[in-house]
C-alpha cells in the first residue's frame, strides 16, 4: 500500500511548507513564551546564588529585601556576627533606578555592598573584566547588561562612579542588570535629595517651633543632619558556617532579635511563587492563548485541504477505501503540519526569537518535548472537524449526474 | 435459470419524499449475461446514472431486487454488510469525468484499487501496466493526472475500472470526451474484457457513433426500461 498522505503531501509541497512556517512561527513564540518564564526562574535563582548568602535577615514581617521593601538599622548585623553558626554577615542595600551615562540611562538595581573582599555576602563572585571595588566610594561594577564599558564615568542621583569591573548575568528578578557600588555610597543615594528639596526641607523645619527654638541654636542643625544621612540598609546578608544547619541559625536570630530571616529554600519560594508569580499567569493565559490560535489555525489549514479533496474522497470511498484509511490520511496530514511547524517553531525561538528578546529565555529541552506533545494532541483534535467532513462525503458525488 | 452476470427485477427508486418526490426509477428490469456489453441510452433525467448508482451501491434502490452472479445483494433491502468491499471487490466504475486522484500518478491512480483489496504493490502495478499497453496509455505511465490530455485522463480512468477484473462494469458515458476513433477503441477494449474475463458491462451512452455497436440495448424513458436488439456492428 502507499501512503495517500505522504503523496498528497509531496505533491503540493509548497502548500504545507508555507502553512507549517506560519504555524512554526506560532509555536516559535509559545516556545519563547515558555523560555520567558524559566528565564525569570532562572532570573531569580541566580540572584540568590549570586548574593553569596545562606540566610537574608530583613525587617520583621516584609517580604524583603527583593519582593517588598524592608528597612533595617545599619548596626543590625553586629549583634548578628556573634551569633553561633554565623560565619559572615555584610550589610546590602538594593534600589532599583535610572543610572545614567552622558544623556542616555539605563534601568539597574544598585546594589550596595559591604566593603571588603571577594567572597564577601553580596559581592559578585565572577567578573568578566576589570577589577572589583578598592575604593570605598565612587567606584562602580556593573553588569554587561548595561552597556558600561570599563573606565565609563556614570551618574546615580547626584554622584558620578567609575566603572572598574564587568560582570555577566547578574540580573535582578526583573531581568534588570545590576550595577554595584560601595554600601554608604548606596545608603546616601537612597536618600540623596537634591539642592531644591534641601532648601525646602530646611524652610519648613525652620518654620516648625519645634526645631527651631530661640534659646537652642544648633537643635535646627543637627535636626537637618540628621535626616541627610541614612541609618538604614535593606538586609543582612548571613553566611552560616560549615557544619550548620542554616534553619537553626535562623531560628536563633528570630529569637533574639524582633526580625524576620528568610532561608534560601524560603526566599525561592518568595521570589517564584509571589513575585513573579503574576508574570507567569499572564505567560500560562499567553500559552493557552497561543494554543487556541494554533488549533485554530490548523483546524482551518486541515479543513480547507480537505474540503479541496472532497472529490477525491468521494472517488477513494466509491473504489471501496475504508474509513479508517481516509480517516489516517487527514490525519498524518495534520500531525505532518505540526511536525513541520514544529521544526520550524524550535528554529526559529533557538535562533531567532531568544537572541533578540530583551529579557533571558531559557529554552528548556523538557519544554521542548512537552510542547512537542502538545502540537500532536492539538493537530489531531484540530482534525476533527475535517474528519468528519471527509466522513459526511457521499460516495456517489464521485459517479456525478 | 441464469445465475451469473447482472439481474435486475421491478427495481424502483424515488428521491425525497411527500411533495418534493421524484420517482426516478419506476419499474426497472434488466439482465447483462457474462461477457456481455450492454449500451443504456435514453433521455436526460430519465434515470440512467440514478440506475447506475443503485447497482453500484453507492446509493439505495426503494424497492425491487438486484442480483449479482450468484448473490442477490439487494432484495428490498441489503442483503450485502459491506459495500464498500462489494464496490472494492466486484464493481468496476467509469465515470464521464475521469475524477483521478491528483497527487498519485497514472499508475498509482490505477494500482490503488488492487492495493487496497491487499495485492502488492509490484504485483499492482504491473496489473495497471497491462492495461495502459491495451489502451494505448503506456508511456504516460509516470505522468501526473494533470499533465494528460482529457482523452488519456479517460483512457487512465477505464483502466482504474477495469484493473480488479470485476465481475461487473458500470460505465456512464465513458467515451464522452473522446475523439470517434478513441470512442470506438475504447468500447473495443471493453468488448476484449468482456469476453477475456467475463465481466458483464452496463455501458450508458449518449454517442451516436458507439450505439450501433451494442448487440442489446435498453432503453430508459420516465424510469421505465425497454429492451431492443442493438445492430452489434463490429468495430474495426
Ligand atoms: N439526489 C437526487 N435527489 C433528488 N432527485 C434526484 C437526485 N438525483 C437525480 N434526481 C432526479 O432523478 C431523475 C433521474 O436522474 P438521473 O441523474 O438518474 O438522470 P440521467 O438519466 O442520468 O440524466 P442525464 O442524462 O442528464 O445524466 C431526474 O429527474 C433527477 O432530477
Ligand atoms: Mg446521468
Amino acid at each position: 500500500m502507499i501512503s495517500l498522505a505522504g503523496r498528497d503531501i509531496l505533491h503540493s509541497w509548497g502548500k504545507f511548507v508555507f502553512t507549517g512556517m506560519g504555524l512554526g512561527l506560532l509555536i516559535g513564540i509559545t516556545l519563547s513564551m515558555a523560555g520567558i518564564y524559566r528565564g525569570m526562574v532562572d532570573d531569580a535563582k541566580v540572584l540568590l546564588d549570586n548574593s553569596g548568602a545562606d540566610l537574608w535577615v530583613v525587617q520583621k514581617d516584609t517580604l524583603g529585601p527583593y519582593a517588598e521593601s524592608s528597612s533595617i538599622y545599619d548596626d543590625i548585623w553586629r549583634g548578628i556576627r556573634g551569633m553561633p553558626g554565623v560565619e559572615e554577615v555584610a550589610n546590602i542595600t538594593y534600589l532599583t533606578m535610572q543610572v545614567f551615562k552622558g544623556d542616555h540611562d539605563v534601568r539597574a538595581m544598585v546594589t550596595g555592598i559591604t566593603p571588603g573582599e571577594v567572597g564577601t555576602p553580596g559581592w559578585p563572585l565572577y567578573l568578566v573584566a576589570g577589577r572589583q571595588i578598592t575604593r570605598s566610594h565612587y567606584e562602580a561594577v556593573a553588569d554587561i547588561a548595561t552597556g558600561f564599558k570599563l573606565g565609563d564615568q556614570i551618574r546615580i542621583r547626584r554622584h558620578h562612579y567609575t566603572v572598574t569591573g564587568l560582570t555577566r548575568r547578574m540580573v535582578s528578578s526583573n531581568g534588570d542588570p545590576m550595577v554595584f557600588i560601595p554600601l554608604k555610597d548606596a545608603q546616601e543615594a537612597l536618600f540623596l535629595k537634591d539642592n531644591d528639596a534641601i532648601w525646602e526641607q530646611r524652610r519648613r523645619s525652620a518654620g516648625t517651633p519645634a526645631f527651631n527654638r530661640p534659646g537652642l541654636p544648633d537643635l535646627l542643625d543637627s535636626f537637618m543632619a540628621s535626616q541627610s544621612t541614612n541609618p538604614f540598609v535593606n538586609a543582612v546578608l548571613v553566611r552560616v558556617g560549615a557544619g550548620h544547619r542554616p534553619e537553626e541559625v535562623a531560628a536563633s536570630i528570630r529569637r533574639w532579635k524582633r526580625l524576620t530571616v528568610y532561608t534560601r529554600a524560603q526566599m525561592e519560594e518568595i521570589l517564584v511563587g509571589k513575585l513573579i508569580a503574576t508574570s507567569a499567569r499572564q505567560i500560562f493565559m499567553f500559552l493557552v492563548i497561543l494554543s487556541l490560535v494554533s488549533s485554530a489555525i490548523v483546524a482551518f489549514i486541515i479543513y480547507t485541504l480537505t474540503l479541496g479533496k472532497i472529490r477525491e474522497i468521494a472517488v477513494l470511498k466509491l473504489i471501496g477505501t475504508k474509513n479508517r484509511t481516509i480517516v489516517g490520511l487527514i490525519i498524518q496530514q495534520s500531525i505532518a503540519l505540526g511536525m513541520i511547524g514544529f521544526v520550524v517553531g524550535k528554529i526559529s525561538a533557538t535562533l531567532l526569537m531568544a537572541p533578540i528578546f530583551p529579557k533571558y529565555v531559557l529554552l528548556l529541552p523538557f519544554d521542548s518535548v512537552i510542547g512537542f506533545f502538545v502540537v500532536v494532541v492539538i493537530c489531531i483534535l484540530s482534525s476533527i472537524i475535517a474528519i468528519r467532513a471527509a466522513l459526511s462525503v457521499d460516495p456517489a458525488e464521485a459517479i456525478g449526474g | 435459470m441464469v445465475n451469473k452476470g447482472i439481474r435486475i427485477e421491478g427495481l424502483k427508486k424515488t428521491y425525497g419524499s411527500g411533495d418534493t418526490a421524484v420517482e426516478a426509477l419506476k419499474s426497472v428490469d434488466m439482465y447483462v449475461a457474462p461477457g456481455e456489453v450492454v449500451g443504456l441510452i435514453g433521455p436526460s433525467g430519465s434515470g440512467k446514472s440514478t440506475l447506475l448508482k443503485c447497482l453500484g451501491a453507492v446509493i439505495e434502490p426503494t424497492a425491487g431486487k438486484m442480483v449479482l452472479g450468484d448473490d442477490v445483494i439487494y432484495d428490498d433491502a441489503w442483503k450485502v454488510r459491506d459495500l464498500r468491499a462489494l464496490r472494492r471487490d466486484r464493481i468496476g466504475f467509469v465515470f464521464q469525468a475521469p475524477y483521478l486522484i491528483p497527487f498519485l500518478d497514472v499508475t498509482d491512480n490505477v494500482a490503488l484499487l488492487p492495493m487496497l483489496a491487499g495485492v502488492r504493490n509490484g504485483d499492482a502495478r504491473k496489473r495497471a501496466m497491462e492495461l495502459f499497453e491495451a489502451l494505448e496509455v503506456e508511456h504516460r505511465a509516470k505522468a501526473m493526472p494533470s499533465q494528460l490530455s482529457g482523452g488519456e485522463q479517460q483512457r487512465v480512468a477505464i483502466a482504474r475500472g477495469l484493473v480488479n477484473r470485476p465481475p461487473v462494469i458500470l460505465a456512464d458515458e465513458p467515451t464522452a470526451p473522446l475523439d470517434s476513433d478513441r470512442a470506438l477503441a475504447v468500447i473495443q477494449i471493453l468488448n476484449d474484457m468482456a469476453k477475456k474475463y467475463e465481466t458483464a458491462i452496463i455501458v450508458v451512452t449518449h454517442d451516436e457513433k458507439i450505439i450501433p455497436t451494442f448487440k442489446r440495448i435498453y432503453h430508459i424513458r420516465d424510469g421505465v426500461t425497454y429492451e431492443e436488439e442493438g445492430e452489434g456492428r463490429a468495430i474495426e
